[in-house]
């Protein structure tokens, strides 16, 4: 593992956090852990993310960079080691960083609302828009990972990292709500997708257990 | 160097269709063909028009009729996710999103790069692109589009906003001396705070409390490339103000 001088700020169970991890593993960099209790916020976390003081935050030889999504690009563009998470070519890239914000910008939200509905209705629509949001990525998938394991192709790449990160809050909203979102018949690809992602060597351990995540969400 | 002349029409009805290649100035065209979907009573365009023309790379500008939500069958085909505007066309290929489209437009042409070399200050550029994105279109759309006390709420917390991404500038412009990605995806607001403001008749930026945004508004405005491709201001009040009472009207 390399020598660096990277920090972490983090709270379990946020997929926001896991999202750095994976590429920091990809590319065998050393990093220090440093996990924000529940409920609170360090100085060191104010300090480093004043505008919207909330983790992930990377300290790469002291200085922050925050958001998840930033913070992936930025390991890719800083470090060498490991594989590249986005692709070389412009268009290839343009297609990446397009899903990584339909997910962020537009999916997440339907997630979050699936957990936290005022109402049935809104809990109904909802529980579409992760719906819709999975058959695009599903049709996504065939174009973009070209018949390889993952959209990055052979190796773990940014819209895996983007999307997988949420793939324990997926399983939540599934098993609260009694429904199959990632299906072998209806989202064969992403199906088999989710199990080579979890079990990839970067990724396994960071992915929490369904349950897990259900008791830190209910706090 | 100056900028190429961009090529310009209203796409009225063309159907399904590519545009034609029939035409015999299209043949002595360069062979990169670079198509924008616009907008031109919305600000969001613009951010791709600037970081087009910084770069010299000739365009057709194709203007979707939004104000009657007309969007035309070529818009529904290249963005059909989000099916709306601004949408970059390369040679066949569509790109949506304006960030998105800018970091294409950065890699793809490379005078005038928008983005630092540097990988913390690229890091830090998309930083601010994003609030701007995330944070500061809301506010400013949120004041617009309310009345009463939720315009009083929007007001306040637009202000709050639009004071935190004044933290960003680097100098006179978020890219330093002269103008980088921020500026270019941001900018946007330099002009349409103003057409906001006058619609709504509330002040949201002022010298006083927020000096600097106040002089990078004025110094944003004042580059040649900028100024070139602003609507004309009476067109967008006259029509924005039609559009406020239609959305005000729909939410009471």
């Amino acid at each position: 593992m390399a020598a660096s001088d990277v920090k972490l700020l983090s709270t379990r169970g946020s997929p926001f956090v896991i999202r750095p991890r994976i590429a920091l593993n990809l590319k065998n960099i050393d990093y220090e852990f440093l996990e924000q209790p529940f409920g609170t916020k360090s100085e060191l976390l104010l300090k480093s993310n004043p505008v919207y003081k909330k983790i992930p935050i990377m300290i790469h030889n002291d200085k922050p960079i925050c958001e998840s999504l930033i913070i992936v690009q930025y390991i890719d563009e800083a470090f060498t080691s490991g594989p590249s998470i986005l692709p070389s070519d412009p268009y290839d890239r343009s297609v990446v960083r397009f899903w990584g914000s339909y997910i962020d910008d537009k999916w997440f939200s339907s997630l979050l609302a699936t957990l936290k509905p005022k109402t049935e209705e809104e809990k109904k629509t909802a529980i579409e828009g992760v719906s819709t949001g999975i058959e695009l990525l599903e049709e996504a998938f065939e174009k973009i990972s070209k018949g390889k394991d993952f959209f990055g192709g052979d190796t773990v790449g940014y819209i895996d990292i983007a999307l997988g990160a949420n793939l324990a809050l997926v399983k939540v909203v599934e098993k609260l709500n009694g429904v199959e979102l990632l299906d072998e018949t209806k989202t064969p690809n992403l199906y088999a997708w989710s199990e080579k992602f979890c079990s990839d060597p970067a990724v396994k351990d960071l992915i929490p257990e369904t349950d897990k995540l259900l008791e830190l969400l209910k706090r | 160097m100056r900028p190429h002349q961009s090529f310009e029409r209203l796409a009225i009805n063309i159907g399904d269709e590519r545009l034609p290649k029939n035409n015999k100035r299209d043949r002595l065209m360069a062979t990169d063909e670079v198509i924008l979907i616009g907008f031109r009573g919305g600000p969001f365009s613009l951010i791709v028009e600037w970081a087009l023309k910084l770069k010299g790379v000739e365009y057709e500008y194709l203007d979707e009729d939004l104000f009657n939500n007309n969007k035309s069958p070529m818009l529904l085909q290249y963005n059909p996710v989000h099916k709306k505007v601004p949408v970059l066309v390369h040679n066949g290929k569509p790109v949506a999103e304006s960030l998105v489209i800018v970091e294409y437009i950065d890699e793809t042409w490379k005078q005038y790069p928008l983005l630092p070399d540097d990988p913390y200050d690229r890091a830090v550029a998309r930083f601010w692109a994003k609030y701007a994105e995330d944070k500061c279109k809301t506010a400013a759309f949120s004041v617009f589009a309310t009345v009463g006390e939720a315009q009083e709420n929007a007001t306040k917390e637009a202000r709050e906003i639009l004071k935190t991404f004044e933290k960003g500038l680097r100098g006179k412009f978020f890219g330093g001396e002269t103008i980088g990605f921020v500026d270019v995806v941001a900018g946007w607001i330099a002009y349409w705070i103003g057409v906001i403001e006058e619609i709504t008749g509330i002040n949201i930026v002022d010298k006083e409390t927020m000096p600097l945004l106040s002089e990078w508004f004025q110094n944003f405005l004042d580059v040649e490339i900028v100024k070139e491709r602003l609507p004309p201001r009476d067109k967008l009040l006259e029509k924005n103000k039609i559009f406020r009472e239609q959305l005000v009207a729909a939410s009471t």
